[in-house]
């Protein structure tokens, strides 16, 4: 049995997760700020968490953007493979979408036509669209609000299998040194592990999307999660760079089995604006 | 003077900065400030500096003044100005030099300055504030009038002359080599 979607469903719901977004950020990361202002040491670092806490308050509350910077839509889509779209194409909908959600909620438009002439394509499109096709009907749809100045210390290496484990920790404390302030902190890590070189930075990417605080199911990276995340905040960057204990609110790994040559390894540096919303349709 | 101390240990600063005002911020001040400042990022930047390199006149008088590293989001009917926190300051670092020499005494964003920035910091006396990156909300409620002074057709990206009312920021890089990244990371590294 297919199920019928009409690209205008498509349309309207990626426009509200791209408005409500924006001003609304979601419990997970709050919760992650009431934890950091708890363990904090520095009074800096902690009158910055409680400027956020404000920040992401008067933001929800006036519908005032939460940063700026609203990002480039990054999408991802679990499209059940009994769903049929009708009236047009999927990625043209969602693009329509994160169109009319920029124009009416008075977001910025960060996105230019050509990396080259840098010309403001003026409605924040296109996104970045990734789909998997799962089984069974539901269209699910995962977006991302990414900000420019974390998504620029993201980084991408290729170990050797010899690298090993402790490679890939130097690598990812590494990317938290470069970042600094940078990149906003407290950060937030997306880590991709195995697979190729480009599934490795999809990885990185989709990683973000776990609950902030929650485990990862595997027990093992759960524990790899915890070490880099202590490791981390002991590096007294603390909040915006301003010296303290909370670096990173959270580092979430995805790994994939890979070739016995390669042990790719990509970053996601993700900031406290961490826009995140998802919809099932 | 511009610069005064608060009861509460923040200083309030009024611009234009004068020289001795400069000299007065050291690393790890917190700040408010008060009175007008411009908003110029990258694209502004890149049209500031041919007039600089040929001596013609700017478009905004940056003796004294305060440059804010920001794009802001469009207001709402009603609003003054979307949300507005600081942009990386790293990728203005090929012009602050230049700016300095002019004149200018304040640039405000968020991370990392270049050493020769740091360097002309000291030569021309002129300090770099930090803005809480991602506050864009609450900073906006700081600003009193925004409006265009140039380059309107970068849009988020064009110069603003902004009046501002106890805009909260940290000093970041003093006119001394004072260093809050540096002393702050220090303080609170744990090995
Ligand atoms: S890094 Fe994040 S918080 Fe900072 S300006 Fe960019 S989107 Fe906003």
């Amino acid at each position: 049995m297919t199920r019928d979607v009409h690209v205008s469903a498509i349309a309207d719901a990626v426009k509200k997760l791209c408005m409500e977004a924006n001003v609304s950020l979601e419990p997970d990361v709050l919760r992650a700020f009431d934890r950091a202002l708890t363990t904090e040491r520095s009074p800096a670092g902690r009158q910055v968490l409680q400027i956020l806490k404000d920040n992401a308050e008067l933001a929800r509350t006036k519908r005032i953007p939460y940063c700026q910077d609203t990002g480039m839509v990054v999408c991802f889509v679990e499209l059940g493979q009994d769903v049929h779209v009708t009236g047009g194409g999927l990625e043209a909908a969602i693009n329509e979408g994160i169109r009319q959600g920029y124009k009416e909620g008075y977001l910025r438009a960060s996105i230019v036509k050509s990396p080259f002439d840098r010309v403001n394509t003026g409605d924040n499109t296109p996104g970045v669209v990734h789909v998997d096709v799962t089984p069974g009907a539901a269209l699910k749809i995962m977006i991302m609000a990414k900000g420019g100045g974390c998504e620029n210390r993201s980084r991408y290496t290729m170990l050797t299998p010899a690298a090993g484990l402790p490679g890939v920790k130097d690598f990812v404390i590494e990317c938290v040194k470069t970042a600094g302030p940078d990149a906003c902190p407290p950060l937030i890590l997306g880590v991709g592990i195995g697979g190729t070189f480009e599934k490795a930075a999809i990885l990185s990417k989709k990683a973000l999307f776990r609950e902030l605080g929650s485990p990862n199911p595997d027990p093992m990276v759960d524990a790899l999660e915890k070490e880099l995340l202590d490791k981390a905040n002991r590096l007294g960057i603390g909040p915006q760079g301003y010296g303290g204990d909370t670096t990173s609110l959270g580092i979430h790994i995805l790994t994939y089995p890979c070739h016995i040559t390669s042990l790719p390894v990509a970053v996601t540096i993700e900031c406290h604006a961490h826009r995140h919303k998802e919809v099932t349709l | 003077m511009s610069v005064t101390a608060g009861s509460d240990g923040i200083k309030d600063i009024t611009t234009p900065l004068t020289d001795a005002d400069v000299q007065s911020l050291k690393a790890g001040d917190r700040v408010r400030i008060s009175g007008v400042i411009y908003t110029a990022r990258d694209a502004a930047h890149g049209r500031l500096l041919p007039l600089i390199e040929k001596g013609e006149k700017l478009p905004i008088d940056v003796k004294g003044a305060i440059i804010y590293y920001t794009g802001p989001t469009p207001p709402q009917p009603g609003q003054v100005i979307g949300a507005i926190g600081p942009t990386t300051a790293s990728r203005m670092d090929k012009f602050t030099p230049a700016l300095l020499k002019l004149g200018l005494k304040g640039t405000m964003g968020k991370g990392y300055r270049g050493q020769p920035v740091k360097d002309a910091l000291r030569e021309y006396r002129g300090v770099y504030f930090g803005a809480i990156g991602g506050a864009g909300a609450v900073l906006s409620r700081h600003i009193k009038t925004a409006e265009f002074v140039a380059y309107e057709d970068l849009g988020t990206e064009a110069i603003r002359r902004l009046e501002v009312e106890a805009f909260p920021a940290i000093v970041i890089n003093d006119c001394h080599g004072g260093d809050l990244y540096q002393d702050g990371q220090k303080q609170y590294a744990r090995e």
